[in-house]
This record gives structure tokens, C-alpha cells and sequence, in this order.
């Protein structure tokens, strides 16, 4: 039972360093919420989907912007509203606001700009799935190991 | 004021061909969940349910338009007229590619079958000019996105006491209606001529509605509303 608890603190201090690092916001806490006995990992569901969705977004624009025959800034603006669509609705704060940042040199059809916001983008999106792998794996072997996670109140 | 969705106010009470929709007095609100964002759609559902209500989920207005029988392409077969669960509530995204929710609200509205239904907005932009837009156009609330359990709640509170008093007004003015059948020789009972009901203009906003009274003041956690859509997002 100790051992559950460890873990449970683990996952505590895990969680609350990523709302530190402004990693997460409070709409990630707000979806914590919505777990309990019979979605008891609906976060971890919600994340995946996330990272599917901003791979491919990402992959699109960095395409988008290598085109020789010009960029279609339309298409990267597209890609940046639905990121930061589903970067605000999963609290992922960080990815949120590199996608606001990236607008600006996209509504100013600057290609130099725009790579250098990808950049930026991918690597808070990287930072933000390792860590988030993290706290899901917390998650899973406090379950496995017969303990329940920690809700928030 | 009647229509033949004046059904769905006694559904609690009656059996339609097959489908049972006699359920106790809690019965849940059905809301047809529309967003093209895969992650918003999955949220948007867990809420509705956490908030127990059936939830249909789809991907685009058009889609939406085809659930409830509206879309012009598809003429649904007129089987026993009743194709599926009753829509209480539609909640949209704005921003959609095809045909945006302010176009779906607008068909919607358009519909005498389903003007009724209260449609519900969400956008992530807090533009005062686009709330206004769709208030006009009857929607019952604006959500500014990121949408959370307490949002959803509120929304779900009203339409659901809006339901509650549909069910009671109807059921009031069917018995009026009773006794006035039997006072007077009626040619043609043409109900759908009837002066709009209380309910109605509680569940379609006028255009002179601030956004302050835009929803239904039928529950003190509306107060809250205003200042959920005014917000001004910290981070734009």
C-alpha cells in the first residue's frame, strides 16, 4: 500500500509541476474533473487524440511552408486556428500559446517567421507529450498496482 | 404555440411505433453535439454526459442538417415519420468549414419542424459582433470556448426546466383548448396560426434581447453568463 502511495505522490508533484511550468492550465484541471469510476482515463484518451490532431497539423503547415511555388499562408492559418482550438480545450497552455504567436507572422505572410514559429511549435508540443507520457504512465501503474488516482478538488 | 413537435412535449407519456419513449419524469435531455475538432467533440460529448444526457455527436453542420431530417439532398423516407431520438438542444462550434453553425442555427430557425429546439453557440473568439449576430438569429446561448462542466451545466438547468414548463403549459393549454372545442364549432384548427407562446419567445431570442437577458432567466446561475461571454481571454 505504501508503494501506492509513492506513486500517488509522484503523480501529485508531477501534476502540479506541469500547472507550474505552464504547461497545462486550468482547463486540463477542468477535464480532470470529468473522470471518475467509469472514464477513469479520459484525459489520457483526450491527450492521444490531441497528439494525433497537432502531428498532422504540424506535419501540414511544415509541408504548406516548403512549397517553392509559394505558401499558402490561408492553408497555415487554418492549421494554426484548429491547433489552438484543440490546444485550448485540452488546457495545453504552452502549444495554445505558440499557435497565437505563429498567427502573427502567418496573417503577415512572413515565411521566414512562420518557419521559426514551427519550430517553436513542435518543440512545445514535444515537451508537452513527454511530459504529459509521463504523468499518464504514473496514472496507469497506480491502476495497475490496485490504487486510484489522485482527484483534484 | 403547436405543431406536430408538440409531440415531444408528452413524449414522457407516449409509445411511437416501436420505439418506447415513456420514461419517468427525469427524463434526459438528448442534445445533438455538432464540431469539426475531434478533441472539442470528444470533450463537448463528456460533458453532456457527465451532465446526463444523451449525446449525438457530429462532425459538420451538414451532417447535423441529415440527423434531424433537414438536409435537401437526402429526402429521408417517410417511414412512421419519426426517425430517431427527438432533439431537445443542439449545441455548435461556429467556425466550421461547409457550413458554419451560424448557418445551421439560421436552417434550424428556418424549420417549423425544429425552430423550436434551443441552439446553443461556441466559439473560441469573444467577438461581441458575432455573439450579437447569432442571438439575433435566435440562438439561445453564446459559449466562449474553452468549454467547461459549468457551462454545459447551466445550459443544460434551463433547457431542461424550459422542457419541464413546455410540458406543463402544453398540457394547460390542451385542456383549454379541450374546453373551448366544445364551446365553439371550429372550421379549420389550424394551430400552427396560434399567437406564439411564452415558451417560444423564451426559447428564440428577440432581437432587442442585450446580451445580458439573452438566456432564459429562468435559473440564478445565468447571472453568470454575461460575464463567461464579455470575457476578454487573457492570452489575446
Amino acid at each position: 500500500m505504501d508503494f501506492v502511495n509513492q506513486l500517488q505522490r509522484k503523480f501529485i508533484d508531477y501534476s502540479s509541476s506541469l500547472h507550474r511550468e505552464g504547461i497545462v492550465d486550468d482547463q486540463f484541471t477542468q477535464l480532470r474533473k470529468l473522470e471518475d469510476e467509469n472514464s477513469p482515463h479520459f484525459v489520457m484518451e483526450v491527450a492521444s487524440l490531441f497528439f494525433e490532431d497537432c502531428e498532422k497539423l504540424i506535419n501540414n503547415m511544415a509541408i504548406a511552408l516548403e512549397q517553392k511555388q509559394g505558401v499558402d499562408f490561408k492553408q497555415i492559418d487554418e492549421c494554426i486556428h484548429q491547433l489552438k482550438g484543440s490546444s485550448s480545450s485540452i488546457g495545453a497552455m504552452r502549444v495554445k500559446n505558440a499557435c497565437i504567436a505563429f498567427r502573427s507572422f502567418s496573417d503577415g505572410q512572413n515565411r521566414e517567421g512562420c518557419l521559426r514559429c514551427l519550430q517553436q511549435l513542435s518543440h512545445e508540443y514535444s515537451l508537452l507529450k513527454n511530459k504529459l507520457q509521463t504523468l499518464f504512465r504514473l496514472e496507469k501503474q497506480i491502476v495497475a498496482a490496485g490504487g486510484s488516482i489522485p482527484r483534484v478538488h | 404555440m403547436a405543431r406536430n413537435g408538440g409531440v415531444a412535449w408528452m413524449r414522457t407519456t407516449e409509445k411511437i411505433d416501436g420505439y418506447d419513449l415513456s420514461t419517468s419524469d427525469t427524463e434526459e435531455v438528448h442534445v445533438l453535439a455538432v464540431d469539426d475538432s475531434l478533441v472539442d467533440r470528444k470533450v463537448i460529448e463528456r460533458l453532456l454526459r457527465i451532465s446526463s444526457c444523451k449525446v449525438t455527436a457530429v462532425d459538420s453542420g451538414r451532417r447535423a442538417l441529415q440527423y434531424l431530417g433537414l438536409d435537401e439532398e437526402i429526402q429521408k423516407k417517410e417511414t412512421n415519420g419519426f426517425d430517431g431520438l427527438k432533439v431537445d438542444l443542439i449545441i455548435t462550434d461556429y467556425c466550421m468549414p461547409g457550413m458554419t453553425g451560424y448557418e445551421l442555427l439560421k436552417k434550424v430557425k428556418e424549420s417549423s419542424a425544429f425552430r423550436e429546439i434551443p441552439v446553443v453557440i461556441m466559439s473560441s473568439e469573444n467577438v461581441i459582433a458575432r455573439i450579437d449576430r447569432c442571438l439575433e438569429e435566435g440562438a439561445e446561448d453564446f459559449i466562449v470556448k474553452p468549454v467547461k462542466l459549468s457551462d454545459v451545466k447551466r445550459i443544460i438547468d434551463y433547457t431542461t426546466t424550459e422542457l419541464r414548463e413546455g410540458e406543463q403549459r402544453e398540457g394547460a393549454r390542451a385542456r383549454r383548448r379541450g374546453i373551448n372545442k366544445r364551446k365553439q364549432r371550429e372550421g379549420d384548427d389550424d394551430l400552427s396560426s396560434s399567437p406564439p407562446s411564452t415558451l417560444s419567445s423564451s426559447a428564440s431570442s428577440s432581437p432587442s434581447s442585450s446580451i445580458q437577458s439573452a438566456t432564459a432567466p429562468l435559473s440564478p446561475s445565468t447571472l453568470d453568463s454575461p460575464t463567461r461571454r464579455l470575457k476578454m481571454t487573457s492570452s489575446e
